[in-house]
This record gives structure tokens, C-alpha cells and sequence, in this order.
């Protein structure tokens, strides 16, 4: 096996096999173009970022004092887009699952390389084309595009954005294509649909997703680009056009699109929970098919974003009831994990306290959904910051909490060096921290009928300390953020060199070196034992550096 | 899969160049191609989805002016061009028998007889575009329509009643979003036909390896498909009178 490697000289790895620039931007190596990725990503999340600092600068203070109006809503706006499209969509599935979907399941690759590196290829001309949006004076549509606002009455770079999303959609549906083959196709003798890792199957759940919504959103976005362009009237109160329509378009993939965003992240929690708790998950079907139920619910649920927008009563009532079942897999999922951590033998380590981060807030993001599911509160509550807090508490409590968490049960692998644990408890102190001062206090404001989406609160003073919370909330986020970036970093150079299995973890791809080779494994693997058999492994974690 | 002499990670040992080096078998590669294609296709049907979608909803709202509109397109120019996809779907099919078979010749008749009936549509498609830019029937500012509604004819003039010219001007918005997708989407198969036919011209095709013959031929029916959807939609709708 791999792990008899003797290290004579240096081991060829998929990092070192070759160098220099070509080798990179010609790749066809799953792990390499996870790479790529991870730079665009990283990239693009500082910008969304940056973004969101200026929004909480801008509401220190009541008056609107640090930017205009149109400044402010040209930062909502990028801050949206940038972070749905550009980093929260992409994030996992692009960079970890990338990675790691060929080796667990035990392939040499995804089933398509030369896609997977197309599809890297229109994430960077999507952009681009959103970067040059930026620069040029950026859109202030909202990141949703509501017609007939934007295709009427403003003149920022809506086209451009909307062809952004459009390429960059496509890089999705490609990224999700892959993922499916591969999973139905490529599989190693032996790893049967029930032997799966939880993290495959929330790569398959999230795939059926990007190809079934994704397509929808990309037709939207065209008719309002032809709307502006070759004055096309579809969605044109002018002509009889219906603003509802275009609505109902855009969130039949916006909706779906925040479970292509936290599926993937509870395929990574599941994994960590169950290796730091040294046990085989609780309920390993019922987690796979909550997964598929999720994304099939999710489909359903979409109109429950138009309840004040004019549709009719009973549409909202069948919406509101099957936005109530998407609770269900969503509550099997969180009593699962917890019933997996139940007397077992946990350790905190920096993945786990990202684990715990994500199951606690997800649940509080969750249940902020049914308050927002039920007709009476939504109308109170409706574009207002509660609704603000809720889609963060999943979106940056839930997604990026698993993202990091899985950044860092990952790295070794990826780069074959251990991230300093010391730093690594710190910086998710920090976010876990930084999070909650920053969004629970949104929850209060939004409840008191501050709206989202003003930059001027200075008829309402009141709610002052509780946005100066926010931002200063946001500040210690950023650096909570910023923190793991520095420290992958130096471990990049400094770092201790990692063994095969620092967590003495099950499945496949702690079967190989870290790094792994460029082909993955040495010879095809047969897999003879069950997803997650902690009970077959009998060391712990070790104890962290 | 285990025991066979291509299952392992040393990708050097295929003797078929056709073989990838991350499938274990030609037949693994195959079924992943056409699944692939498969699952693209239908990204295609949500795609046009949305546009059925809107045209479903205005069709309803806006019943009778849909009518008086869609008497203004050409429908011997639509129904030729429907024969001809008709049949470039038959060609298609005859490529990959010809394909399976291993006959190089036939193939790459089949395959230019393909193209040529897809150059045809596109060409006709063109010359319905040019009668509505004279008619002006374009969506824009110099859209003009002054026809009247459905049945109309019959009664005297003072008592005729003229469709609404802003939702004819939807209904051509929706005509020319849909066609123009469509006719985007032959373009693109023509593209493909292109590379596929210079392949089999050069013998890159045997009865064990034809897959892009196979999955082009996928593409190029779900496009037909389409139009068989769109020709009955925007043409037909009100010809029974």
C-alpha cells in the first residue's frame, strides 16, 4: 500500500510531477484544476468581502455619511452577487469536492477532465466580465435583477453582469455534470451507492440541483439581456409583460441555489462529526436520502420569496406548507449528527469546532426559515434585516463554517503539510465569535422594522448600538477570515510535513500519500468495508501539535 | 473491472489510444460519454423550459392577439423547414448505423447530408427573419401591427375589432427569443457536425469506437425536438379557422 512508501529523494507528487506555468493552465488534473479554483475563489471572497465592510462602515452611523445612496446600492449589489455566484456556489464542489470526489470513490480522475478544466476556464471569463462590471461603475439592480427595474429604468452594467452570471452558470452546470457521470460511472469495484461518503452523495444531491435550476436562471438572464439589447418584451409591463413571470423564473433556481450552496457543507460536517467522534455516522440512509430530499423539496418551495410580491392566497398557502417540509430532512440531518456525536470519543480539533459551528448556527438559520415559511410573520418581516440575519446564519454560519472546516481537514492532504493547530483553534474562535456579534444582532433590528437595503437610518437612531454591534461583529470576522489565509499559507513552507492520516480517519483518500500522485492511487482499489467503520479503527485522533 | 489488464493506475499500458487513461475499459468510456450527453440534454429541456414557460403564460393571458400574430408568419416556409429536420433526423440516424457498421464512405455522406439540411434550415430561417424586419414585425421601436383579431374578417368594418399591438409585439418578442435560441443551438450543431465529419473523413471511427458520431447525433435530435415543439406553438396555433 501507499502508506509502505519508503521516502527515498523526494516522492513524485501531483504538485511536483511538473512545474511552470503551462502545467498548470493545461492541466487536466482534478486536484490541480481544485487548485485553480481555490486562487479564483479566495480571490473573489476577499472582493465580496471588501464589499460587505464598506455596507457595515456605511451603517456605523445613522446618516449616510460615507457613501451616496447609489454608491450603497451598487455595494449590496456586487456583495451579492459576488459572494452567491463567485464564491458561496462554487466554493465547495468546485475547490473540496474537485479534489476529493475521484479519491473517495477510488478513480483516477473525473470522468470528463478536459470539461473540468473548461469549466474552471468560464468561471474566470465569468469572471472577468463580473471584475470588468466592477470597475466600470458596477449594477445597483439588487443581486436579484428584478425586472422591470432592471431592464427599464437603470443604466448601470446590467448586461454585463447578467452575461457574468450567465458563463459563469455554466461553469456550474459543467462542474455538476461531472460530478454525476462520475459518481454513477466511475466508481471502484466494491464502493456500492450504501458504501458512498456522505460528502459524495451531497455533491450528487447538489449536482441534480445545478443542472435542473441552473439552466432556468441562465434563460432569465438572457431575456433580460435581449430586453436591453434588442428590446425583446417579455418581461415588459409596458407590453403586457409580467414582472411575477420573471420572478418566478429567477427564484426557481434562487431558491434551489442556497442548497447547492449548504448541501456540500453537510457532506463536509458529516465527515468531520463522524472522525472526531471516532463512530460510524447515525443513520448513514437516512442521511443520504435527507440529502436527495432536500434538493427535491427544494425545487418545490420557491414562491415563498413572492409572498408579499402579489401572487395569489392560495399559491402562498401551498407554498408556505411545502416550505415547512423542507424542516424535515433538514432536522433528520441535525439530530443525526448529534445522535453520531453521542458517546463518542470526541476531540476539538480545529475541524471539529468549525463542525460544531456549522450544526449550531445552520439549526438557528433553520428555524429563523419556518418563522419566514409562515404567511403572518413573513408579511412583518419581509425585506427587513431578520431576513438579512436568517439567509446568513445558513449562507456564512452554515456554508463557510464547513468550507473552512473542511479547508482544514483537508489541507494535509492537499498540500501535504499540517496547518499550525494552535492558530487554526483561534481563528474559528474568531469566526464563531465574529459571526454571531455581527448577524445576531440583525435578527433584533430586523424584528424592530429596520429594512434591508437603506443607507440611511438617521430617522430612527435607535437602532444604532445595535448596528455598531454588527460592524464591529464584522471586524473581527474579517480577521478571522483573514487569519487561516496567512497561516495556509506559511504552512505551505513551514509547515510540519503531514502524514497519510494525521486524523486517523476513514475512507479512500486517507488510504493514499499526502499529497496524493497524480493518478491517485497505485493500483485500483477494492473496497470491502462500509462508509465510516470507526469501529474497525482502533486509534484515536492524535493529540493536536 | 479488477482483473482486467487496463485496471490500473500505470496509464501507459492501454493499447488502445481511444481508451482514456482514467476509464478502465472502452465500454466504461462509452456509457459515461452518452450519460454525459444525456444529462446535458436535459439541462437543454430546462433552458428552453423557461421560454415554454413564458410563452404558456401570455398564450393564456393574451389569448386572441397571440392568434392574430401568428397568422403573420410565413407557414409554408415553416413547414418546409420542419420536413427538412425531419429529415436530417434520418440521416443522423443512417451516420451512426453507417458508423456501426465501420463504412467510412457512408458516413461521411451521411454526415455532410446532415449539415447540408441544417445549412437549408438556417437559410430559410434567415429569410423569415428578413420578411419581418420589412414587415416590421421586429420587437423595438419601428415594431408596427395593425391587424385584426382572430375571426374578424367576416364582420362588417365598423364592428371588426383590431388585436392590441403591444401584446403582438410579445408575441414576436417570444418568436424571436425562442427561434433565435433555437437557431443558435443548429448553429452550434452544425459546428459539431463539422468536427465530427473531418474525424470520420481522416478514419477516426471503427464499430468499437464511434461515441462523438453517436452522442453528436443525440445533440442534433433533442434540437430537432425542439423545433418540433416550437413549429405546432408559434405556428399553428390559429389555423384551424
Amino acid at each position: 500500500m501507499a502508506t509502505a512508501v519508503v521516502e527515498t529523494g523526494e516522492r513524485e507528487t501531483y504538485l511536483n510531477r511538473e512545474y511552470g506555468i503551462k502545467s498548470w493552465l493545461l492541466t487536466v488534473d482534478h486536484k490541480r484544476i481544485a487548485l485553480l479554483y481555490l486562487m479564483g475563489i479566495t480571490f473573489f471572497f476577499f472582493i465580496g468581502g471588501f464589499f460587505a465592510l464598506l455596507i457595515r462602515l456605511e451603517l456605523l452611523t445613522p446618516a449616510g455619511d460615507l457613501v451616496q445612496a447609489d454608491t450603497y446600492n451598487k455595494l449590496f449589489t456586487m456583495h451579492g452577487q459576488v459572494m452567491v455566484f463567485f464564491f458561496l456556489i462554487p466554493a465547495v464542489p468546485a475547490v473540496l469536492g474537485n479534489f476529493l470526489i475521484p479519491i473517495m470513490i477510488g478513480a483516477k480522475d473525473l470522468a470528463f477532465p478536459r470539461i473540468n478544466l473548461l469549466s474552471w476556464y468560464l468561471y474566470m471569463i465569468g469572471g472577468v466580465l463580473m471584475l470588468y462590471t466592477i470597475i466600470n461603475g458596477g449594477v445597483d439592480t439588487g443581486w436579484t435583477f428584478y425586472t422591470p427595474l432592471s431592464t427599464e429604468f437603470l443604466n448601470t452594467h446590467v448586461i454585463t453582469a447578467g452575461l457574468a452570471i450567465f458563463v459563469v452558470g455554466f461553469s456550474s452546470i459543467l462542474t455538476g455534470l461531472n460530478f454525476v457521470v462520475t459518481t454513477h460511472r466511475m466508481r471502484a469495484p466494491g464502493m456500492t451507492w450504501n458504501r458512498l461518503p456522505l460528502f459524495v452523495w451531497a455533491h450528487y444531491a447538489t449536482s441534480i440541483i445545478q443542472l435542473l435550476g441552473t439552466p432556468v436562471l441562465a434563460i432569465t438572464l438572457v431575456l433580460v439581456v435581449c430586453e436591453r439589447l434588442f428590446h425583446l418584451g417579455v418581461f415588459n409591463p409596458a407590453l403586457g409583460g409580467d414582472p411575477l413571470l420573471f420572478q418566478h423564473l429567477f427564484w426557481f433556481y434562487s431558491h434551489p441555489a442556497v442548497y447547492i450552496m449548504i448541501l456540500p457543507g453537510m457532506g463536509i460536517v458529516s465527515e468531520i462529526v463522524c472522525c472526531f467522534s471516532r463512530k460510524r455516522v447515525f443513520g448513514y440512509q437516512a442521511m443520504a436520502l435527507a440529502l436527495l430530499g432536500i434538493a427535491v423539496v427544494g425545487f418545490l418551495v420557491w414562491a415563498h420569496h413572492m409572498f408579499v410580491a402579489g401572487i395569489s392566497l392560495y399559491a402562498a398557502l401551498i407554498f408556505s406548507l411545502l416550505s415547512y417540509f423542507v424542516a424535515v430532512p433538514s432536522a433528520i440531518k441535525v439530530f443525526n449528527w448529534t445522535a453520531t456525536m453521542y458517546k463518542g470519543s470526541i476531540t476539538y480539533q480545529t475541524p471539529m469546532l468549525y463542525a460544531f459551528g456549522f450544526i449550531g448556527l445552520f439549526t438557528m438559520g433553520g428555524l429563523t426559515g419556518l418563522f419566514l415559511a409562515s404567511l403572518g410573520v413573513d408579511v412583518h418581516v419581509t425585506d427587513t434585516y431578520f431576513v438579512v440575519a436568517h439567509f446568513h446564519y445558513i449562507m456564512v454560519g452554515g456554508m463557510v463554517m464547513a468550507y473552512l472546516g473542511g479547508m482544514h481537514f483537508w489541507w494535509p492532504k492537499i498540500s501535504g503539510r499540517m496547518y499550525p493547530e494552535g492558530w487554526g483553534r483561534l481563528a474559528a474562535l474568531l469566526v464563531f465569535v465574529g459571526f454571531n456579534l455581527t448577524f445576531f444582532p440583525q435578527f433584533i433590528l430586523g424584528y424592530m422594522g429596520m429594512p434591508r437595503r437603506y443607507w440611511d437610518y438617521s430617522k430612527a437612531p435607535e437602532f444604532q448600538i445595535l448596528n455598531v454591534l454588527s460592524t464591529a461583529g464584522a471586524t473581527v470576522l474579517a480577521i478571522g477570515y483573514l487569519l487561516p489565509m496567512i497561516y495556509f499559507l506559511w504552512s505551505m513552507r513551514y509547515g510540519k510535513p503531514a502524514p497519510d492520516n494525521p486524523w486517523n480517519a476513514a475512507g479512500l483518500e486517507w488510504t493514499i500519500p499526502s499529497p496524493p500522485s497524480t493518478f491517485n492511487f497505485d493500483e485500483q482499489p477494492v473496497v470491502t468495508w462500509e462508509a465510516y467503520n470507526y469501529d474497525e479503527i482502533k486509534e484515536e485522533v492524535p493529540v493536536a501539535q | 473491472m479488477p482483473n482486467s489488464p487496463v485496471a490500473t493506475a500505470n496509464h501507459e499500458v492501454h493499447d488502445n489510444p481511444a481508451l482514456l487513461h482514467h476509464f478502465a475499459t472502452e465500454q466504461q468510456q462509452k456509457n459515461a460519454a452518452s450519460l454525459g450527453m444525456w444529462i446535458f440534454l436535459a439541462t437543454e429541456i430546462m433552458f428552453f423550459g423557461g421560454m415554454f414557460c413564458a410563452y404558456l403564460v401570455y398564450r393564456y393571458k393574451y389569448f386572441g392577439d397571440f392568434g392574430s400574430a401568428s397568422q403573420q408568419l410565413n407557414i409554408t416556409l415553416g413547414a418546409i423547414n420542419t420536413a427538412v429536420l425531419i429529415c436530417s433526423s434520418l440521416t443522423v440516424v443512417l451516420a451512426v448505423r453507417a458508423a456501426q457498421l465501420g463504412k467510412r464512405t457512408p458516413l461521411v455522406f451521411w454526415l455532410l447530408a446532415t449539415i447540408l439540411l441544417g445549412l437549408v434550415f438556417l437559410g430559410i430561417k434567415a429569410d423569415e427573419y428578413a420578411e419581418k424586419f420589412e414587415k416590421h414585425h421586429v420587437p423595438g421601436a419601428s415594431f408596427h401591427y395593425h391587424e385584426l383579431f382572430p375571426g374578424q374578417e367576416k364582420l362588417a368594418p365598423a364592428d371588426r375589432q383590431y388585436a392590441n399591438p403591444h401584446h403582438a409585439e410579445m408575441y414576436f418578442s417570444l418568436y424571436f427569443a425562442m427561434t433565435g435560441m433555437h437557431a443558435l443551438h443548429m448553429i452550434v450543431g452544425v459546428g459539431i457536425f463539422s468536427v465530427v465529419t473531418f474525424l470520420a473523413w481522416r478514419g477516426k471511427f471503427t464499430p468499437r469506437y464511434y461515441t462523438p458520431v453517436e452522442i453528436a447525433g443525440l445533440y442534433w435530435h433533442f434540437v430537432d425536438i425542439v423545433w418540433i415543439y416550437l413549429f405546432p406553438l408559434l405556428y399553428l396555433i390559429d389555423r384551424h379557422r
